[in-house]
């Protein structure tokens, strides 16, 4: 699967989406999704609640173990993806789509410019 | 790909839940070589076997028949636990897990010294490989790629045939709660048979669905479930033990009617929650009665499903406990042993 070169991404395999009324959207690349392998539960934080970059923000559970997932951006959690809640599977099939996990609204937009481009990202994962 | 037992031993090939339901469905092979294959002949096989086996390995045991039970040490403590199965009068296969296997070796070395002296054991675990395929349609696609009747081929029953050129067996068992077969070419053959069942459509299934399946049919792994410091009666395996005679162990295993300090219960979860896994407590009124040894989400159930150990206190089916996962308490009841059944046709 290509890395889409429409968003910014973490060391932590995480990326962000910047939409236009600026609000972020938040998932896992497909790189960390085949390396956990089968998603089975996802442990996220609620709506209301701040989120820290580069801090934990949830857990996904796997199959085979349970993986803490970062948060690329600071800010508060607008939105929570209760379809990928019902069906965790959605984050192996569609990691950058169906798959997303939050949407926050970011504290500090200059943390942005510390994520890696596309490019970069692929060049981590080589 | 991780070490396990000397091996390299694939976690998965693509998924661990598409090679479950493949296996539940319609048919998956698993590459299970690693397993002890030991040939134990002679006069004192039978008599060797009947002491360090729980199940009954008695002269009346049919000819191809296997048994299940368990290895104990002299105090009652599980060592492995393994099939036995009778190729003739004097002779028998033993498979023993990849882990244990070096152990029993030398545990049956020790009987043969002191006790049993007319066997001979040779390991052939290196000569044969062993090739599970299991599923609703694993007996007919075996029948139809290998050519060979398996009609008569009762479960936990065993053929020596001829398999892609050379002799091997075929034993209607398997690790996964399926109908199935485990084959037994020789090794030089084994890729072949592995191609030609992947090509017909099987799914190659690595270790972590196999612990998926087996622990939705509720058959423990030793190492994990089952070790030295438990024995047959406490891991709820009776039934495999012939309470009628003396074997290895014997004295020291309670007898079914008197209560063992522990048990194991088997456990679910209500839907998708945090997952409990091994060493995780299990708690009922804010107390912790026992742990988890095997949990994981069972795509069969659709829910989370474990095994563990609750100590002096009796539970029952259908009553409440609390799982501790990294310090959040998911609710979960206990149930049934095995959690998954296959229809029967």
């Amino acid at each position: 699967m290509p890395v889409p070169e429409d968003r910014l991404y973490s060391k932590e395999h995480e990326w962000a989406l910047i939409q236009s009324d600026g609000s972020v959207i938040v998932g896992i690349t497909d790189f960390a999704q085949h390396e956990l392998g089968d998603v089975v539960y996802l442990e996220l934080p609620s709506q209301g609640a701040n989120v820290i970059q580069h801090q934990q923000m949830g857990e996904i559970e796997s199959v085979k173990a349970v993986s803490e997932v970062f948060s690329p951006v600071s800010g508060v959690v607008l939105e929570v993806n209760t379809s990928a809640q019902d069906s965790p599977e959605l984050v192996n099939s569609s990691p950058y789509e169906e798959g997303w996990l939050i949407k926050v609204q970011p504290s500090d937009e200059a943390e942005l410019k510390s994520l890696l481009d596309a490019k970069d990202y692929v060049a981590l994962t080589e | 790909m991780v070490a396990f037992a000397g091996f390299d031993m694939p976690i998965q090939y693509e998924s661990i839940l598409a090679e479950s339901r493949a296996v539940r469905n319609s048919i998956g092979i698993f590459d299970v070589s690693h397993m002890g294959r030991f040939i134990i002949e002679g006069q004192d096989s039978r008599a060797l076997l009947n002491w360090i086996h729980t199940a009954s390995i008695g002269i009346d045991m049919p000819l191809f028949r296997a048994r299940y039970g368990l290895i104990c040490n002299e105090a009652g403590g599980i060592i492995d636990d393994a099939i036995v199965y009778k190729l003739a009068d004097s002779k028998f296969l033993l498979v023993a897990n990849a882990a244990n296997s070096k152990k029993i070796f030398d545990w049956l070395q020790i009987w043969i010294s002191s006790k049993y002296p007319h066997v001979q054991i040779s390991d052939k675990t290196k000569e044969l490989a062993m090739i599970a395929v299991q599923g609703p349609y694993a007996i007919e696609k075996v029948q139809q790629l290998l050519g060979v009747d398996l009609s008569s081929l009762k479960p936990f029953n065993i053929i020596e045939t001829n398999i892609l050129g050379s002799m091997g067996f075929i034993a209607r068992t398997g690790y996964t709660g399926e109908d199935g077969v485990e084959i037994m070419p020789l090794a030089s053959v084994a890729e072949l048979l592995c191609e030609t069942l992947v090509r017909d459509g099987a799914a190659p299934c690595g270790l972590g669905a196999r612990d998926v399946l087996r622990l939705e049919a509720g058959l423990l792994l030793h190492g994990q479930d089952i070790d030295e410091s438990t024995n047959p009666v406490e891991a709820g395996l009776k039934k495999f033990v012939d309470f009628t005679k003396d074997f290895c162990g014997s004295q020291n295993i309670q007898k079914p009617q008197i209560a063992s300090n522990k048990y194991l219960i088997g456990f679910k979860t209500e839907g998708r929650s945090l997952v409990p896994r091994s060493h995780a407590d299990i708690l009922q009124n804010s107390e912790i009665i026992g742990h988890v040894t095997s949990g994981g989400y069972s795509p069969s159930l659709d829910t989370n499903i474990g095994l563990g150990y609750v100590q002096n206190r009796s539970v029952v089916h259908q009553e409440q406990i609390e799982i501790d996962v990294r310090g959040r308490k998911i609710n979960a009841t206990v149930v049934e042993i095995p959690f998954y059944k296959r229809k029967k046709p």
